[in-house]
């Protein structure tokens, strides 16, 4: 069942390469990502049934963490598939993007995926760091779809910044794998995150606190995390809205997922607050700074951007914070925004194709012109501003109690950036679906599912948290401890 | 008592061979260049003719203008006395190390650089200040150079530091490496050659040395010129002792002086020529290029340096 | 060959690659650039394959060739295709201020010597002074990237910060396990590729691979 999760994608990139600018190319990706999902849901069956699994000789390996993200990747992915057929169909047949950047665009995606997909399920952490990589390089000339000066700009300086965090990384990744070899010898084995876990406690302490430095800023370049985040918004802004979409709803998580990985190995070696200590900082930085930036965007997808920051911000300052609730909060953040932010992306893109442009003064009476887009921008900005009784409130409440309890010092400047994220957002939705349509709108078709089905899971969540989920992030909260 | 006269014999050694080592030069690169040379005595003959020739004063030229040629001529011959041309056995060596070695080029150069300010022509002035300037960059890079060295062989003493370097358990390292590197770089700038100052030209925009002893005539000229030759001769001494000892006399081995004298001339000899090629091969610097040309130099001996304390 | 040698050996190739660093940290001519790089890549290529004889680590060898093959010999001529084919050959960066980019470079040097003492503490193996060194090479690739503002430089000082990790690898631990080594030399050809493509973008639509022209996306327009 692994085998076939990263498979698919694999395949359907082949596949893609050759085909994708035909006129059915949209559909099989859909398939492609459609048959990832429900290999994805199989393996979480299976997972579910059986407990954690090594696979394919310890290269692979599966446990409550990675199951639900897995899911979760191939879930939006699949959704986001929906979305981009009439989103690059409608590009296209404004000759925004040509023959071969339609096979790029369905090959790239595909591939995108399967490094996803590979990152978070490979047991090695040498590998993690490749595939991490491999999905940096396969969005980079995504986001310069257009070959707009912009677009080629934001690309460029994700390809750099990018590059540059990413290679910090792999420094702490040469370092852990140098206080691995002296407790379990050389060779790949030495790699392995299941046994490094186990021998945690065993690896040298300042070596492990000097490792986790690097892969900080490493993966929290990735991550997003202020001051590290100069390249997200705009990779985020001028690419094309699918890739935003996943960009911001999948690939932070993806991230965030390899550095909570570090922590814990590095938790274990040291048996302190370190880690999280520098985690927390980042994380309430990052929302600090998100949340004011917010105020000042004119851009929309911008601003959804600064609110991904913001809210990978809130996970990061989670996990560092540690404790059973705040983890908790955190892994169920992480599921919420990357639902609801996907979900808003999508409802932007429809909505910035209706006007041609991605300016928010400009961008008015969607309520009128198009109610689902008009009602699922609203719903997607209540939802991940943290209203009740979406999921994100359930998250943030979470993690705020938490603070509150192990960290009461912070708990100011977390509300504090929650309230200015809430009031800078909501003061520019509520203009743009309000109000009455301009004569520049145009009408045109939307992929209705994909944003009914986010916003739906994101408030069932928010009102009633399945029983199996709950009991999967349990697991992943002892896993963290 | 052998190493007083060893060291006398090093100083009149210097003082004899200076000027035929430049006319050596001279003809090397006359030859290079194609051209019919003068014969490798003619320094000789220039300095005994400026010897014989009147010293004309400027009227408003204080006695530091007076005093400058002698100093800067004392302070190459104490050089002499320290540098381990011949042997090691040197007793001034034990007084004064290489970092008096360097404060004594710096005094030296001090003074000419106020003498050519002292009379008030603009030339003087100009080459003063270039000097200064180009001072002011080499030395802290020759200085690291040295430290470099000294680190390396543990002793700032350069007997002591040229014994360590010729003890056969010595192996080359990348830091002295670095420092050779460094020190050729300077050792082109402190004696005024090019790339930095071309020490033919009179031509007012490019000289540099040149243009700080304008005014002198007679046997202050003389000195001087004098001067600069065993500045030459030492800063290829010192690299010969330094960095290629072979065939240095040991202390209590007199015996092997005259051996040492010949491998001496030879690695001098041999110094001339790769001199020649570097002139020959490049070209001028342009005067605001020379801080990149010395940090260069700063940045080989500060590598030098973070190589001895990192690999060694 | 006895260790010491070895040790001796390496050291100097580590203090060669440090100074192809700081070369291409203040070299403005495009050319002479790449050939620094091809360079240090060689370096660090002989350095592997010298380790792995001594320490016994075969796979070592598959990387130094691995290294040769790719950062000696293809980038470099990938390179060298692309600034014939974009008629950038002769061109000459103007670069801010170089002394003071080594003097912050030399101060990165120092850096990295001391964040990794630690490690050199605690390792057994004759490469450990030379982590410094790497992890110096890595932070001046990054000096580099930040100080330069032409698009093949950036590039070259990304690969130059490849090595220095490469070169990590090497010294911490006898290299990576194969599986990652491999991998970390896929993403690098992948990122070849990519950044082909790029100057070609960047050049027809900036009309120059000066990357100080792309400044639209500022904050707060």
């Amino acid at each position: 069942m692994l085998l076939i999760l990263l498979g698919t994608p694999l395949f359907a990139a082949v596949v893609l390469a050759f085909v994708g600018d035909r006129r059915f190319a949209p559909e099989v990706n859909i398939v492609g990502s459609a048959a990832t999902f429900a290999a994805g849901l199989g393996l979480a069956l299976e997972v579910y049934a059986q407990g954690p699994m090594l696979a394919g000789g310890k290269f692979f390996f599966v446990d409550a963490f990675n199951i639900y993200l897995s899911v979760l990747t191939s879930f939006v992915s699949m959704t986001t598939a929906v979305f981009s057929r009439r989103y690059m169909r409608r590009e296209r047949e404004h000759g925004r993007v040509g023959h071969i950047g339609m096979r790029f665009y369905h090959a790239m995606f595909q591939l995108f995926i399967f490094a996803m997909l590979l990152c978070l399920l490979t047991n090695n952490i040498g590998v993690l760091w490749i595939a991490m990589e491999l999905a940096t390089l396969s969005t980079v000339l995504l986001v310069s779809l257009y070959r707009t000066p912009t677009a080629i700009e934001a690309a460029w300086k994700y390809f750099i910044l990018c590059g540059v965090g990413i290679a910090q990384a792999l420094f702490g990744t040469v370092l852990l794998y140098f206080a691995a070899e002296k407790v379990l010898g050389e060779g790949g084995e030495s790699l392995l995150w299941t046994n490094l876990s186990q021998m945690s406690d065993k690896l040298e302490p300042t070596v492990l606190s000097l490792a986790f430095v690097f892969l900080m800023v490493g993966y929290g370049t990735k991550v997003g995390l202020v001051p590290l985040h100069n390249w997200l918004p705009d990779a985020h802004s001028e690419g094309p809205t699918p890739i935003s979409a996943v960009l911001s709803g999948l690939l932070l998580n993806i991230a965030l997922y390899a550095l909570v990985r570090c922590k814990v190995l590095v938790d274990g070696s040291t048996h302190s607050h370190h880690a999280g200590d520098i985690m927390m900082g980042f994380g309430i930085i990052s929302i600090l700074v998100a949340a004011f930036s917010l105020l000042r965007q004119k851009d929309i997808k911008r601003m959804f951007s600064y609110s991904s920051i913001e809210h990978m911000g809130i996970a990061t300052f989670a996990f560092g914070l540690g404790g059973p609730i705040a983890t908790f909060g955190a892994l169920l953040h992480m599921l919420m925004h990357s639902l609801a932010k996907s979900s808003i992306f999508f409802t932007v893109g429809h909505a910035s194709q209706m006007h041609w442009t991605q300016e928010m003064d400009k961008i008015r009476g969607l309520f009128k012109g198009n109610p689902l887009v008009g009602w699922g921008l609203m719903f997607g900005a209540m939802a991940i501003v943290g209203m009740p009784p979406f999921g994100i409130f359930t998250s943030e409440f979470l993690i705020l109690t938490a603070t509150m309890k192990d960290a009461p010092l912070m708990t100011p400047f977390l509300l504090l950036g929650l309230g200015v994220a809430f009031a800078a957002i909501f003061r520019r939705v509520q203009q743009m679906v309000s109000g009455e349509i301009p004569e520049y709108q145009k009408p045109m078709k939307v992929a209705n599912v994909p944003v009914m089905l986010h916003m739906a899971l994101v408030l069932v969540i928010g009102i009633y948290l399945p029983d199996f989920l709950s009991r999967w992030f349990h697991t992943a909260v002892e896993l963290l401890k | 008592m052998s190493g007083f006269i060893i060291e006398i014999l090093q100083v009149m050694m210097l003082i004899g061979l200076a000027p035929m080592f430049s006319g050596w030069v001279k003809m090397l690169k006359c030859w290079s260049q194609g051209r019919s040379s003068a014969s490798i005595l003619q320094p000789y003959r220039d300095l005994a003719k400026l010897f014989s020739k009147d010293v004309i004063l400027a009227e408003n030229a204080s006695w530091i203008f007076r005093f400058t040629p002698y100093l800067v001529f004392s302070t190459a011959v104490l050089a002499g006395g320290i540098i381990p041309m011949l042997s090691t056995d040197l007793p001034l060596s034990l007084t004064a190390d290489v970092i008096v070695l360097v404060a004594l080029f710096a005094i030296a150069r001090f003074f000419t650089a106020l003498a050519g300010m002292d009379i008030g022509t603009a030339f003087g002035g100009m080459g003063s200040s270039r000097e200064m300037m180009i001072a002011s960059l080499a030395e802290p890079a020759m200085l690291m150079a040295i430290f470099t060295v000294s680190l390396a062989c543990g002793s700032t003493s350069l007997s002591r530091i040229v014994e360590v370097i010729y003890s056969p358990a010595s192996i080359v390292k990348p830091s002295l490496v670095f420092a050779f590197i460094a020190f050729v770089l300077i050792a082109l700038t402190e004696t005024g050659r090019i790339p930095v100052d071309n020490p033919a030209t009179h031509l007012e925009l490019t000289m540099i040395h040149e243009a700080m002893i304008l005014e002198y005539s007679g046997r202050h000229l003389a000195l001087i010129e004098w001067a600069g030759m065993m500045k030459l001769f030492l800063f290829m001494a010192i690299g010969a002792a330094l960095f290629a000892p072979w065939g240095i006399a040991y202390a209590g081995a007199p015996g092997s002086i005259p051996l040492a004298f010949g491998y001496l001339i030879l690695k001098i000899g041999a110094s001339g020529i790769v001199l020649v090629l570097i002139e020959t091969g490049l070209a001028k610097m342009r005067l605001f290029r020379l801080t990149e040309f010395l940090g260069a130099a700063f940045l080989m001996a500060t590598l030098g340096m973070l190589s001895f304390f990192i690999l060694e | 060959m006895n260790l010491q040698t070895v040790a001796h050996i390496n050291s100097f190739l580590a203090a060669f690659v440090l100074l192809t660093a700081f070369g291409m940290l203040v070299q403005k001519r495009i050319y002479s650039l790449i050939h620094l790089f091809a360079w240090q890549g060689l370096f660090l290529s002989i350095s592997t394959a010298i380790v792995g004889y001594v320490a016994g680590r075969h796979h070592l060898y598959i990387s130094s060739i691995l290294t040769l093959s790719l950062k000696v010999i293809l980038l470099p001529y990938i390179l060298h295709v692309l600034i014939v084919r974009l008629k950038i050959r002769k061109e000459v960066e103007t670069i801010i201020n170089i002394p003071m980019t080594m003097l912050i470079g030399i101060a990165l040097v120092i850096f990295s010597y001391h964040l990794t003492a630690p490690v050199r503490e605690l390792s057994t193996l004759i490469t450990r002074s030379t982590l410094a060194v790497a992890l110096a090479t890595v932070m001046i690739g990054l000096l580099m990237m930040i100080t330069r503002r032409h698009a093949v430089t950036q590039i070259i000082g990304f690969l130059a910060m490849e090595n220095g990790l490469f070169f990590a690898a090497t010294s911490a631990t006898y290299g990576m396990p194969l599986v990652v080594e491999l991998g970390v030399a896929l993403d690098i050809l992948i990122a070849a590729f990519i950044f082909g493509i790029f100057f070609f973008h960047i050049h027809t639509t900036f009309d120059s691979l000066d990357v100080e022209q792309m400044a639209r996306l500022k904050e707060g327009d």
